[in-house]
């Protein structure tokens, strides 16, 4: 378990080293938030009650999925890829620990790290610039904490698998595209999904993507309460898991097929 | 002239190479296309949703909007296509891989621009292109010569003033490789804002991200002037003729801070 710890930690300070680009990226999230805020204010303004938000609700949609881009590690992610690509990876599979949970383990130091720093500042401008819906029961904050959690394990169990493409495909960029574009839109980060009209909405809010964006956003806003809170949470963990096993067979695929030249 | 014929044969030459490099993988290639298409149909889609609940959104209809969104997108693609290279600076830098390009007989700019041709930006301008033919076949515009010449003066000047923020802000660079991702703010900001009506934006960002940074001459006050829409809420459409003067200042003024950079570059050493 220590191991698992002291790979997060590296996880989070790795990301400390850059505070220029930590600060350049957090002023881009301000300026896409204030952006995308005036549209869904000219929509909300002309009709105040669009799939159960008002404008507040909108608006606070807006800055949490600004701030939960880098958490999430919405778009992009490739270091895996990277590291399948050079052949570093087979260092990372000989280690004495879980393959899938070292990796997990740096990945949620690196949330932990965006959370504060990509994730905060701009959400906090918001909420200066805008009036946003800020929830003051502590109990919502606990379950948007353990929503965020979930969120970040299953946007990572999806990404596992995207990079574990670079063991089959020479170029990986196009597919890393291709999907993290496919799932802005799918998880809800373009549009909300309860703008969308009732057939497709329920579509989306099904598929495992729901879970990384719309679903937290829905819990800090106390649009899933109760039993319903309940079953936010068991949607994102029960595709989790799934999408986690998902990964390890492919996983297990790939290591098959693998070739270490040593000498 | 014969200089700028010679430059013309290098970016043949430069391009065609990339575009052949690009080729060797087919598939990435095709995936990234694909992602580009995706991007352009997702903010469209956003915008579908938007009307799908309302008739109109800041005073515009949906074919008005698409005609914005369609103009924009292609001066964006454009211009993305051209020299979205310089994205890649802040790197050339701290690898040292600029220097090479001030030892050779020709502009530093130039060589950036011309060090890659990415085809898989034509999407954009495909996906865009679709969206403003949807308009002209949805809007009743009554065309005059001078609103005909418009439309190609508007895309003229709105990837010329896109250039000249992406050159001006890439050239951050020449001073601090870190802070990158300020000038998305800038490009794909600017990309962002000009698909929609500049006037539901506040008053701060309005006069910021619209003026101080041109982005609403991009396409915004040459739709007004074209779709014949009164504007009195931030200028006139008659403001569209001054669209080809702003682009141009812009150029200027990204030159002038391209120049000063390169002045101050002293290369990353050891």
């Amino acid at each position: 378990m220590r191991a698992y710890w002291e790979t997060a930690v590296r996880g989070y300070r790795r990301y400390a080293t850059y505070r220029g680009a930590t600060l350049a990226g957090a002023f881009t999230n301000t300026v896409f938030g204030v952006m995308r805020g005036y549209v869904l204010l000219a929509l909300l303004e002309a009709r105040p009650h669009v799939g159960g938000y008002d404008a507040s609700d909108a608006l606070t949609y807006v800055w949490l999925t600004q701030a939960m881009i880098m958490i999430t590690y919405l778009w992009g992610w490739n270091e895996l890829a990277l590291r399948i690509v050079s052949g570093d990876v087979a260092v990372d599979l000989s280690r004495p620990i879980d393959f899938q949970g070292y990796w997990l383990a740096g990945d949620l130091g690196r949330a932990l790290f965006h959370a504060i720093f990509r994730g905060i500042p701009p959400f906090l401008l918001g909420g200066l610039l805008f009036a946003l819906h800020i929830p003051i029961d502590p109990r919502r904050w606990l379950a948007f904490i353990a929503s965020l959690v979930l969120a970040t394990v299953l946007s990572f169990s999806l990404r596992f698998i995207v990079n574990l493409s670079a063991f089959w495909l020479l170029d990986y960029r196009g597919i890393l595209n291709v999907t993290t574009l496919t799932w802005t839109f799918l998880a809800g980060f373009v549009i909300p999904l309860n703008f969308l009209p009732e057939g497709p909405r329920a579509v989306l809010e099904a598929l495992p993507f729901a879970g990384i964006l719309q679903v937290p956003v829905d819990v800090f806003l106390g649009k899933r309460l109760g039993l319903d809170l309940l079953g936010a949470l068991v949607f994102q963990a029960a595709w989790a898991a799934a999408l986690l096993l998902a990964g390890r067979l492919l996983l297990a695929a790939a290591v098959r097929r693998l070739v270490v030249q040593g000498g | 002239m014969a200089e700028r014929l010679a430059q013309l044969t290098t970016y043949r030459r430069l391009a065609g190479a990339s575009i052949r490099a690009r080729a060797q993988y087919r598939l990435t290639f095709a995936l990234d296309f694909a992602a580009q298409f995706v991007a352009g149909l997702s903010d469209f889609l956003a915008i579908l949703v938007i009307f799908h609940h309302l008739p109109q959104l800041g005073g515009w209809s949906l074919p008005e909007v698409a005609f914005l969104y369609g103009m924009a997108g292609i001066s964006f693609a454009l211009t993305d296509l051209w020299i979205g290279q310089l994205d890649t600076l802040g790197q050339m830098i701290r690898l040292g891989t600029f220097d090479v390009f001030l030892v050779r007989p020709l502009g530093s700019l130039f060589q950036v621009v011309a060090s890659e041709l990415q085809l898989k930006r034509l999407a954009k301008a495909g996906q865009a292109a679709a969206v403003l033919a949807y308009a002209l076949a949805n809007l009743h515009i009554a065309w005059s010569p001078a609103r005909i010449l418009m439309v190609a003066v508007a895309i003229g000047s709105g990837a010329a003033i896109f250039s000249g923020v992406w050159i001006a802000g890439s050239a951050i660079s020449f001073w601090t490789t870190d802070v990158q991702e300020i000038v998305n703010s800038f490009t794909y900001g600017g990309s962002f804002l000009t698909s929609y009506p500049i006037n539901i934006f506040g008053a701060w960002t309005r006069r910021l991200l619209a003026f101080v940074v041109p982005m609403a001459f991009v396409a915004y006050y040459p739709s007004l002037f074209i779709l014949g829409k009164p504007d009195a809420v931030i200028g006139q459409p008659a403001l569209a003729f001054a669209s080809p003067l702003i682009a141009g200042l812009t150029l200027l003024a990204a030159a002038a801070v391209w120049r000063s950079g390169v002045r101050h570059y002293r290369s990353t050493g050891s």
